[in-house]
């Protein structure tokens, strides 16, 4: 085993871990305000299939993930439509979501599937240029690489140090109380659910347009609901979901190393692993965790009317 | 008010080029139109309708099942064993044993949501969504590992004449529909005429009441869940031997959460599950046909299913008369 390969495996590792971590961002968003989006999973795939189409059709990959980022944002205010304003059931509002976003995501793809782009464009890690190319080649990474880390600091800054995340936050513990204190609840709920669908977004983005570089129906293959699991793994904290996302790249690694150095274990076996990790860590964290959860969490608000 | 989804679906059928009223002919006349489409309405209604009870039961305690998709692989992937390992037993045997080994396998699935639901650990919504993920892993690993048949590594061989439950009147409406049937009518009946139904209802309305009369809660919550599990995985069962005679990679295309909405839709009430199946069958099968001759994705049936489902959501009154049922 190699020192080339083991970085080759950590390499592929954190590109298949971004999408998860802006994922799990959004969904913790989205929960602090009292708000499950189990429809993720449909929201993910519009955005990587709009922001392949748009990549595939301008050439450029920056166009694309900005129209993948606003997309998430758009189908996150459906849900908010649902939800906040006809109060309608959380779990199967998100459902009907996630088949919305299946069958539509397989509308806009149709025409691009097997179509080229150019992905976006990686930038060789400061300090690293005089590497020879072989190691080089491993820490080339794109921009929504470079960038997760700090939108993780950005998202736990907006959250637990602004006016307005203390607002959200308020909202997710007890909404009548956020309400009686001048807040409007439903008009913060909206503003979470949209920048929760943006986060999502990005990871969509990234998905489509940096990682696979091509559109598949079905191509998140489940992430949307991983992410749900990681917030609750990270109790719903966004520098913890650098953890949880870390995990599962984690796996993704174990996976390639055993498969590199000849071990014959089947690769379903091994895609269980992070899972049940995740159901350990659950268990072991079932105690302390219920303190950590926003408090009116899947609560529909009646208003006060 | 559905009007306006269909309008909605209409608009997205025409951007992509196709004509939106010759497209709801097709739908309509390939699924009513005809007795063969009709039977085939039926069919797809079987798995629709057990998932739908699997998770209208455990909503009767409490549990909310999200898993009824992986609780379905695994009963199929028990079924399945069975059928691949006893290829001389008689049907009479073998059937009983496969839907016997179906409701195991998806009571076993459940079993570790609701025991670490009932001794308060986790949260069953988001333990079930996890081991969602990972039941079609295990079909995989079984498919590919052990069964795959020689021509192809994603299904396992045909299986045989006998592990195929019995269809009727020449359609492939099989034996499933009967278990259905038969399970929504249990199901109503324990509800409303045993002392079960009523201390199961009694735990749904205040658990912590219900613990200081006396009741075994933790028991209910356990055993409850595995039997919704079991609901689920008979799904599973009656799919791979009813519909589909073999064991196909990723054969259930979300019928576990169609079932959630289901029931959802029908607030866990047996008529209602009878009628919303029935309505999200007829969408489902015409967009099968949709996929055959106006050349679209079948996937995108379900924009019109979800348009469809977002309209009743939003009904205000159905929301809240839902709301204060819970």
């Amino acid at each position: 085993m190699s020192l080339l390969a083991i970085l080759g495996v950590l390499s592929s590792a954190i590109f298949s871990g971004t999408s998860l971590l802006y994922t799990t961002l959004g969904e913790i968003v989205n929960e602090r305000s009292g708000i499950v989006n189990l429809g993720l999973e449909g929201v993910l795939l519009v955005s990587a299939a709009s922001g392949f189409a748009v990549t595939s059709l301008s050439g450029n990959p920056y166009l694309g993930v900005l129209v993948a980022v606003l997309a998430g944002g758009l189908m996150n205010l459906i849900l908010a439509y649902l939800v906040v304003t006809r109060r309608a059931n959380q779990l199967a509002s998100g459902l009907a979501l996630m088949f919305l976003g299946v069958g539509l995501s397989a509308l806009i793809g149709k025409s691009f599937v097997g179509a080229k782009i150019t992905g976006l464009p990686r930038f060789l890690l400061p300090g690293l240029s005089n590497l020879p190319t072989v190691f080089s080649s491993l820490f080339r990474f794109d921009i929504l690489i470079i960038l997760c880390i700090p939108v993780a600091f950005l998202v736990w800054w907006v959250l637990f140090r602004t006016r307005w995340g203390l607002s959200l936050r308020a909202v997710g513990e007890n909404a009548d109380t956020a309400f009686a204190s001048g807040r409007n609840p439903f008009r913060i709920r909206y503003q979470a659910l949209f920048v929760g669908g943006l986060l999502a977004g990005m990871g969509a983005a990234h998905l489509s347009i940096a990682y696979t570089m091509n559109w598949g129906e079905y191509m998140t293959g489940g992430r949307g609901f991983i992410a749900i699991a990681l917030v609750i793994f990270s109790k719903w904290h966004p520098l913890r979901a650098i953890v949880g996302a870390l995990l599962f790249s984690a796996a993704v690694a174990f996976q390639l190393l055993l498969q590199s150095s000849g071990v014959q274990v089947s690769p379903f076996l091994l895609d269980m692993i992070p899972y049940f990790v995740t159901l350990i860590v659950l268990m072991i964290w079932g105690g302390t965790r219920r303190q950590s959860a926003p408090a009116s969490l899947g609560r529909v608000y009646q208003g006060t009317e | 008010m559905i009007v306006f989804a269909f309008v909605l679906f209409g608009l997205i059928l025409l951007l992509s080029g196709k004509d939106p009223i010759q497209s709801y002919k097709d739908i309509f006349t390939s699924t009513l139109g005809s007795p063969y489409g009709f039977s085939e309405v039926l069919v797809a209604m079987i798995p629709m309708m057990i998932t739908a009870l699997a998770v209208a039961l455990p909503s009767r305690v409490g549990l909310i099942n999200v898993g009824g998709e992986g609780q379905l692989y695994i009963g199929a992937a028990f079924a399945t064993w069975a059928a691949l390992t006893f290829k001389d037993m008689p049907a009479w045997a073998l059937l009983p044993l496969m839907t016997v080994l179906g409701m195991l396998g998806g009571a076993l699935w459940a079993f570790v949501p609701g025991y670490l639901k009932a001794i308060g650990l986790v949260n069953e919504t988001i333990t079930t969504l996890l081991l969602n993920s990972v039941a079609p892993k295990v079909i995989g690993f079984l498919i590919f590992g052990f069964w795959h048949s020689a021509m192809d590594t994603v299904k396992t061989p045909n299986f045989v004449e006998a592990a195929r439950l019995p269809t009727i009147f020449g359609t492939r409406i099989h034996l499933g529909m009967v278990f259905a049937l038969i399970l929504l009518a249990a199901f109503w009946a324990v509800m409303k005429y045993t002392r079960w139904g009523l201390e199961m209802r009694s735990i749904g309305g205040n658990a912590q009441a219900s613990k200081r009369n006396g009741l075994p809660v933790k028991k209910y919550l356990i055993i409850v869940m595995c039997i919704g599990g079991a609901i689920a995985g008979l799904a599973g069962m009656s799919q791979v031997s009813g519909f589909y005679g073999v064991l196909l990679l990723n054969f259930s295309m979300s019928l576990g959460f169609m079932g959630f909405l289901i029931c959802w839709l029908a607030g866990g009430e047996p008529v209602g599950i009878l009628i919303m199946s029935f309505v999200v069958s007829v969408i489902f099968t015409g967009g099968n046909l949709l996929q055959l001759t106006r050349d679209l994705p079948f996937a995108t049936i379900n924009v019109l299913l979800a348009i469809t489902l977002f309209v009743v959501l939003a009904q205000p009154s159905f929301s809240i008369v839902r709301e204060k049922k819970k």
